[in-house]
């Protein structure tokens, strides 16, 4: 099947991990996909030099929160080194299906909204951002 | 040159036309292609591409200047188009068609030109709130700039144009009015000759964008009585980079230059220059001319078809759409029901499922191409409370079994996600 939205997707989907809102948290930001209207709010609390808490909330296609799903099970209690190197690659491995060009905005506005979230609690330079 | 057309005196058979359209024999992802999507973009007939071809080939030139066997051809061959396009749309003088790259261009050029020298602060401009982006935001730039005020004109629940608040608008004597003919969401089709009467009676000037109505139903012009009308070249059988902006004379001789350049002066000193005549007075710089045989061509082949037969095989294709997809579980359509208030334009959704991954999977798995999204008409999906809808849309070549296999998709997409 080429167009396999598999089971994983669609429950990440309809049950995404680390969803809702942190009371305090280090940083939040929102983002969205012009294109198609999709959504995504990241909350991140920073302890030290870990990221302790991570939530989002967001509405959109499967892909796009999917995906954004997956990557808050990455950043989850790890180290802001870790966190700061995900990239795209990471992301599509753990979609593992393939995305054709038009979806990529979709696949990588969660790890955009990470990324300027980053950004703006200034453990990450800015460059690293444009490129998404 | 000779023109690149085969007249059609017969109605013919959609499995007829199809074979004039290259692009209709590929398959995609290994399925033949469904092509859904003629309301962002129509496909090509071979009389189009050929055309081109033939002027490329044989009489390229730059036009109004050379005095050379080969520039005075490309000069008879754009004015050729152009003349073509005014009988296409009944307009009195070809003069009055000005050539732009595509409808955005043409709004424009008439929201510069003569929104600059005719709109004042405090003025009203009267919308609707189903425009395309493309007849909203240049006005916003105009009111924003000159102060002027812009009122909209509000839907029914089924995506009808709300008229008795449009008549109380009127009652504030608007400076202009400019509303779609068509709905590129709903597929609405809008009362534009009586709209057009109860504006001109109010004092204002009109402008109707005809983009997705001038490939698809009959435009008279003269008989709508608008002041302005704005379409693109791709939409109606034609190449991208050609649009059109009719305008009646006494308005556009009024009308100050939008671009400065070359073929648009009649003569230039260093501080100050004449216009030229009309239409050239708005079409400064070297043309698409090639481009404009195209549309040449594209108008003669819809006009080969006749287009009271585009309208009645429109209707039947979106009625047999209608009948097919409310088959089908959980989806739900926007826009008129009746089908005369209605084009060839379905917008819809499935469940809960987000239309781009509608699209995707109808795109991998059934190589059927439906357009996904806000179409470029972000407050009538407010209006409509979505983000996003699932559009399907049709053409001269749209089969009902294209409209099978659409149903099919999106019993599989049902299906995938499992509700």
């Amino acid at each position: 099947m080429s167009m396999d939205y598999r089971e994983y997707i669609l429950d990440h989907y309809r049950d995404p991990r680390n969803y809702g809102r942190l009371e305090n948290p280090t940083v939040h930001v929102e983002d969205s996909n012009p294109l198609c209207g999709d959504q995504v709010s990241m909350d991140l609390l920073v302890e030290g030099d870990h990221v302790t808490a991570v939530r989002f909330q967001g509405r959109g296609c499967a892909i796009s929160q999917a995906a954004t799903s997956m990557l808050t099970e990455m950043v989850q209690g790890k180290s802001v080194e870790e966190v700061v190197r995900l990239g795209k690659d990471d992301i599509l491995e753990a979609l593992g299906i393939p995305i054709s060009p038009a979806r990529m905005k979709c696949a990588f506005l969660g790890l955009r909204v990470l990324h300027k979230s980053l950004v703006l609690a200034g453990l990450e330079r800015p460059e690293h951002d444009d490129e998404l | 040159m000779q023109d690149v057309v085969e007249v059609h005196r017969e109605p013919r058979s959609v499995e007829e036309i199809r074979r004039d359209f290259p692009i209709l024999s590929r398959q995609v992802h290994g399925k033949p292609l469904v092509y859904l999507d003629s309301a962002a973009s129509s496909q090509k007939p071979l009389a189009v591409i050929e055309a081109m071809n033939a002027y490329y080939r044989s009489s390229h030139a730059n036009v109004h200047r050379g005095v050379y066997e080969i520039s005075e051809e490309a000069t008879e061959a754009l004015e050729r188009a152009r003349t073509k396009v005014a009988r296409f749309i009944n307009a009195r003088q070809s003069k009055q068609i000005i050539f732009t790259r595509n409808t955005t261009e043409s709004i424009n050029l008439v929201a510069y030109s003569w929104g600059w020298a005719n709109i004042k602060a405090g003025d009203l401009i009267v919308l609707t709130t189903m425009e395309h982006h493309s007849n909203l935001v240049p006005w916003q730039l105009l009111a924003q700039r000159s102060g002027a005020r812009l009122e909209f004109v509000p839907l029914t629940p089924e995506g009808l144009l709300q008229l008795d608040v449009y008549a109380r608008l009127l009652e504030q004597e608007p400076k202009l009015v400019a509303f779609t003919q068509m709905s590129n969401v709903l597929g609405t089709i809008n009362p534009v000759k009586e709209m057009v009467a109860q504006a001109h009676a109010a004092g204002a000037v009109v402008l109707v964008d005809a983009a997705q109505s001038a490939p698809h139903l009959p435009l008279d012009v003269q008989e709508l009585d608008a002041d302005f009308v704005c379409f693109s070249g791709h939409k109606m059988l034609g190449p991208t980079g050609i649009g059109v902006l009719y305008g009646k004379r006494e308005l556009l001789e009024a009308m100050p230059p939008f671009l400065g350049g070359g073929d648009m002066i009649r003569s230039v000193s260093l501080r100050s220059s004449t216009w030229n005549d009309l239409p050239w007075k708005f079409e400064a710089g070297t043309p698409a001319i090639a481009e404009a045989v195209g549309l040449g061509a594209a108008v003669d082949y819809l006009s080969a078809l006749g287009m009271d037969w585009v309208r009645q095989h429109e209707r039947s294709i979106t009625a047999y759409a209608l009948e097919r997809l409310q088959t089908v579980p959980q989806l739900r359509i926007y826009g008129p029901v009746a089908e005369e208030q209605r084009g060839g334009v379905v917008s819809f959704s499935l469940a809960d499922i987000h239309p781009h991954d509608l699209a995707s999977i109808l795109d991998q798995e059934f190589g059927v191409a439906i357009r996904a999204g806000h179409h470029c008409a972000q407050p009538l999906m407010e209006h409509l409370g979505l983000v996003a809808t699932a559009r399907a849309s049709f053409y001269v070549y749209t089969l009902p079994e294209e409209i099978d296999v659409l149903v099919q998709g999106l019993r599989r997409a049902l299906e995938i996600f499992q509700v």
